[in-house]
């Protein structure tokens, strides 16, 4: 049995013993993407970073943002707001199932006590154009992890293949640490001074973005910012490779974060409900167009092949 | 003889998988060994989530040499010819033979090959087969670029003899063959050696592994059923789960629970489904209330607190799930008792193909037919299209979006809820029905009626649209569709002309696509008139041409007009391609003539050979599916019964015969047989025996009474295998010849009231 002493005492420390394991396997811990993503994956230290030959081991927290999943904080475990931890190791670790399985551990889930297991569930990316075989990884009959065998990204095949663990946090922690609603969750130690809960931080941010997602947002506004980060992830990528003093300088990274931009107005847009079912296929398509075209760029730089820059 | 064992052990396969590649792993293994010359006496093959195992016992512990002659070219061939040979069969000049053959001197050779060991070939057919096995999806890990299933992490691999066991070498691509494997992931993780299939079996289960899934399901079966009975509950049987979670596990260990007091009032469907979809747990029914009110899930381990902990974090996942489910439920009752409306105008924006309209389109498309076959089936018209209209209104409810496996069990809660009828809630349930061949086929009026219009539909609007099963692709499973029909016409016995029920299905089809086209504003009178003009191209464009022709082009009716003027623009070869339905008028038959292949499968199955079918289907009232099947059934019988192949013979006779003649004559002998000609009594008992049959056929096949048709045939075998032994047709006598090729014309005709008997073999 796990021993209280064990047991993670509230939200953060879940975090920070993820942090403190992945960090202890060799992976940089990286800080969140400072923009609006609806996955962990989107940060260019998966998506980009799981092209070309070049290794990588990089461990993160990312918030991501599904408008369409907000409940106004009413729904215990649905958020239009929550945080994704994202392990990313290329090429994939032959051990990375057991290394997977130590991190329960540290977070207070004995595998002899709990049922684990790797349940069948491939995993597909419209909008990114990415693909995997992997499982969701059960826990007493709950999700509690997507892991992922890269195959493609950006309509590139991966070679060599990377690795991917996304582990919901919420959902993860709340079953950790035994609470039904996702608000009365401890953030901090419940023996802090002050002590905060998941519901003081965040239950009037999901009741006001719930409303502006759903109701407030300028579907107008919207839909032209949708063509503008389009239009210049296009400019981007069809600009010169070379700049004005001669320097050859590709831009992937800046292009990529248009298509992001491009993703979340998409969500954004189908929250409102401005877009049918018709439609829908074709603006994911027109996302995975730029998430191809960024994917394209990136494999000939030296972030991907690995070689010096000069 | 040594046994082979392999284990290709990785990380999770999954479940769905391995029952195939077991049988691939086996065959695979096996054909490789035959192939090369081995020999074996058994085979078996095993699967857990990490393992793919054979055995193969009784292998012959090397292979025969073989010898094989092979002629080569003349001896006074052309130098080059001569090289190409030793290249070929790998020898020198010296080792080739001169012998004399019929062209003169040719060189022979005798290649020898040399018997191998087991494992030489053992080395090459694994590896031959971890590199191609036909996984249905397979994928590559780390910096390698060998393809499994999931992660390879080792081969074991091994012959057992006397002498004891031997590792068979083999590296595939940095993977070495050995002898040595794991147990249980958590309970025993270590590794282990292992000298014979029985050793290995037997260490795995001290290692916490069940090797065999059958094994596995039984034992997940038997204790769930002990777990249940303890309750006093019984488990629901699932045979496609139980395969499903053994393929999950490597040591089972069922657990039981109840389900929470507030979810007891959801459907027991809902229930049901919800745990098995998202859990996997099997469901326990309480046989005093009839209810659902536990469930089995089946862990992978043993713990310290007997699986307490374990059930307790199942329990909560599936409390968060039904609580997921309770709310849907709510949701959709609140819209059921105001009416569905809602559900109904939000089908409208759900596209059923992109040719063929909404979903919106295609309800009120089977709404109108089936109140066209509501008549037919003894079905309330009013009710029949009432029912249609609601029976996939489901399809917006929260509960059929989670669960889409749900629809019609919940159109049928929803429109009792709604306050329709049982019988129209009923059709809701049961429209989508047969689904498989074993299905149960509906039977109440109401269901049948919109259970046919729904499948006609489907199979006219894609006929329409020139998207028909191609070999082996039949993306919107359209030949369980027609079966469809089939059964539902075959099992209720109704009587339609299925010709006619396409035309009017597709005329739906054109209506609806009109509309979509902008021809809305078209009368009730045009639209029949249009409706009884397709199928014929140039009589859709005439009526076209009309109602364009009629419109006051200052009439509200302006848009209607320009639309049809553009659709004649638009359409001038075919009538209808303007709008996506470029095979209105000529598929039907076409369709007619799948039903029939799909027909003769179905029969099949009964007994009934593909060759009677054929003989009836050339008879007129080929699309009236009971009296094809009648007719054939009639058919069958007789032809089984020696008196029936002998007058198969006859009437084959006669018809050879006369078809000789006719062609040498080139005159067709079709009437005036006249008994005054006759010179035989055997002739003369035929024109008697023709004389009684031909009514008593006719009577009979109005009355549709087949096996009386075929009684009185039957009766000519006698009359006519005599004519046969006693008169010869062919006589220097013109007029008696041709009156005797007349009477056999008789015969043919008497045989063609029934069925087209050239087309039966034998």
């Amino acid at each position: 049995m796990t021993s209280p002493k064990d047991r993670p005492s509230c939200f953060q420390d879940v975090i920070l013993r993820l942090q403190n394991y992945w960090a202890g396997q060799g992976c940089a811990v990286l800080q969140p993407y400072d923009m609006e993503v609806g996955a962990g994956t989107f940060h260019p230290a998966t998506t980009l970073r799981s092209l070309g030959q070049k290794p990588w081991a990089a461990a993160y927290v990312q918030p991501s943002r599904r408008p369409t999943d907000g409940r106004y904080g009413e729904n215990p475990n649905r958020l239009q707001h929550y945080y994704q931890y994202q392990v990313i190791i290329k090429p994939s670790p032959p051990n990375l199932q057991d290394l997977y399985l130590g991190s329960l551990k540290a977070i207070g889930l004995d595998p002899m006590i709990h049922d684990v297991r790797f349940v069948e569930d491939d995993w597909e990316s419209p909008t990114l154009g990415a693909w995997g075989l992997g499982w969701e990884v059960w826990c007493d009959g709950m999700e509690v992890s997507q892991f992922t065998y890269f195959q493609q990204v950006g309509g590139h095949d991966c070679r060599p293949v990377s690795g991917e663990l996304t582990y919901g946090l919420e959902r993860l922690a709340m079953y950790v640490l035994g609470v039904e609603h996702v608000m009365d969750m401890p953030f901090n130690d419940p023996n802090s001074p002050i002590p905060l809960t998941y519901g003081d931080i965040f239950l009037q941010t999901e009741r006001e973005y719930s409303r502006w997602n759903f109701d407030q947002a300028d579907t107008e506004m919207l839909f032209q910012h949708f063509k503008d980060a389009e239009a210049e992830c296009d400019r981007i990528l069809s600009a010169d490779d070379s700049d004005s003093a001669g320097r050859k300088i590709p831009m992937p990274h800046p292009a990529y974060d248009q298509a992001i931009k491009a993703s979340h107005l998409f969500n954004l847009l189908d929250a409102r409900g401005v877009i049918s079912v018709t439609e829908r296929q074709a603006y994911i398509g027109r996302v995975r167009a730029l998430a191809k075209r960024c994917a394209d760029a990136f494999v000939a730089t030296p972030a991907a092949t690995g070689e010096q820059i000069r | 003889m040594p046994d082979l064992l392999i284990e290709l052990f990785s990380e999770e396969i999954p479940a769905r998988m391995q029952g195939r590649a077991r049988e691939d792993l086996k065959k695979l293994v096996t054909d490789g060994l035959v192939e090369a010359g081995l020999t074996y006496a058994s085979a078996g093959a095993f699967s857990t989530p990490r393992r793919l195992t054979l055995t193969v016992e009784g292998l012959s512990a090397e292979s025969p040499t073989t010898r094989e002659e092979r002629k080569g070219p003349r001896t006074d061939a052309p130098e080059a010819a001569l090289e190409g040979f030793l290249r070929s069969t790998g020898l020198t000049k010296d080792q080739l033979e001169a012998r004399d053959d019929k062209k003169g001197q040719v060189w022979f050779a005798t290649i020898t090959k040399a018997g191998r060991p087991a494992a030489e070939i053992v080395t090459e057919v694994l590896e031959a087969t971890i590199r191609n096995f036909p996984w249905p999806k397979s994928m590559r890990w780390g910096a390698g670029s060998l393809r499994w299933v999931r992660p390879l992490h080792s081969i074991l691999c091994i012959l057992t003899d006397e002498a004891g066991a031997q590792t068979v070498p083999l590296t595939v691509e940095g993977i070495a063959s050995g002898d040595s494997t794991r147990g249980h992931r958590f309970m025993a993780p270590d590794a282990f050696t292992v000298t014979s299939f029985d050793d290995y079996a037997a260490k795995l289960r001290r290692a916490k592994v069940m090797l065999d899934s059958a094994e596995r399901e039984a034992a997940i079966w038997q204790e769930a059923q002990n777990l249940a009975f303890a309750r006093g509950w019984e488990i629901v049987e699932d045979k496609g789960l139980l395969t499903e979670v053994a393929g999950l596990v490597e040591w089972p260990v069922p657990l039981m629970g109840a389900i929470e007091d507030r979810f007891l009032t959801l459907p027991p469907e809902v229930l049901q489904t919800s745990m098995k979809e998202h859990q996997k747990f099997f469901s326990a029914r309480n046989p005093k209330t009839g209810r659902i009110e536990g469930f089995v899930t089946v862990a992978n381990i043993e713990t310290p607190d007997n699986g307490e902990t374990i059930l307790h974090g199942n329990q909560k996942v599936l409390a968060a799930r039904l609580s997921d489910a309770a709310f849907f439920w709510d949701l959709d009752l609140r819209e059921a008792k105001s009416g569905m409306a809602d559900w109904a105008e939000g089908l409208k924006s759900v596209t059923f193909q992109s040719k063929l309209g909404s979903q919106a389109d295609r309800i009120a498309r089977i709404a109108a037919l089936a109140r066209e076959i509501a008549p037919l089936v003894g079905a309330n018209p009013d009710q029949a299209e009432e029912a249609a209209k609601i029976a996939k209104l489901d399809l917006r409810s929260a509960m059929v979006g989670e669960f889409p496996e749900l629809q019609g069990t919940m159109g049928r809660y929803y429109a009792l809820e709604a306050g329709k009828d049982a019988a129209v809630a009923d059709a809701a349930r049961d429209h989508y029905s047969p689904l498989g061949p074993s299905d149960d086929v509906p039977s109440a009026p109401i269901s049948v009626a919109v259970a046919l219009a729904d499948k006609l539909d489907t199979l006219t609007g894609f006929w329409a649209i020139d998207e028909k099963p191609t070999g082996s692709k039949d993306p919107f499973a359209l030949r369980r569709a027609a079966l469809g029909v089939i059964r539902l016409v075959l099992g209720s016995g109704v009587r339609v002309n299925l010709l006619q029920q396409f035309k009017l299905s597709t005329g739906q089809h054109v209506l609806k696509a009109l509309e979509r086209f902008g021809i809305d504003a078209l009368s009730q009178e045009e639209r029949q008139r249009l409706l009884a003009a397709f199928g014929d191209s140039e009589q859709t464009m005439k009526v076209l041409r009309e109602i364009s022709a009629s419109r006051d082009t200052t009439s509200e009716a302006i848009d209607a007009t320009e639309a049809i003027s553009a659709l004649l623009d638009a359409a001038s070869d075919v009538n209808t391609r303007f709008i996506g339905l470029t095979k209105v008028g000529v598929s039907e038959a076409d369709l007619l003539s799948f039903f029939h292949d799909r027909l003769k499968v179905f029969l099949k199955d009964q007994g009934i050979r593909h060759d009677i079918i054929d003989a009836v289907i050339a008879m007129p009232g080929n699309d009236d599916l009971v009296l094809l099947v009648n007719r054939a059934t009639a058919l069958s019988d007789v032809l089984k019964t020696e008196n029936g192949t002998n007058l198969l013979q006859g009437l084959k006779r006669a018809a050879n015969i006369l078809a000789q003649a006719e062609e040498k004559d080139g005159v067709e002998y079709s009437f005036g047989a006249d008994p005054k000609f006759a010179e035989t009594d055997q002739e003369r008992a035929l024109f008697a025996a023709l004389a009684t049959a031909e009514p008593a056929i006719k009577a009979a096949v109005k009355a549709e009474d087949f096996p009386a048709a075929m009684s009185a045939i039957a009766a000519l075998r006698a009359p006519i295998d005599a004519f046969f032994d006693a008169v010869q047709i062919n006589t220097d006598h013109q007029i008696v010849r041709r009156n005797r090729l007349n009477l056999l014309s008789q015969i043919r005709a008497a045989g063609a009231l029934i069925a087209d008997f050239s087309k039966i073999e034998g």
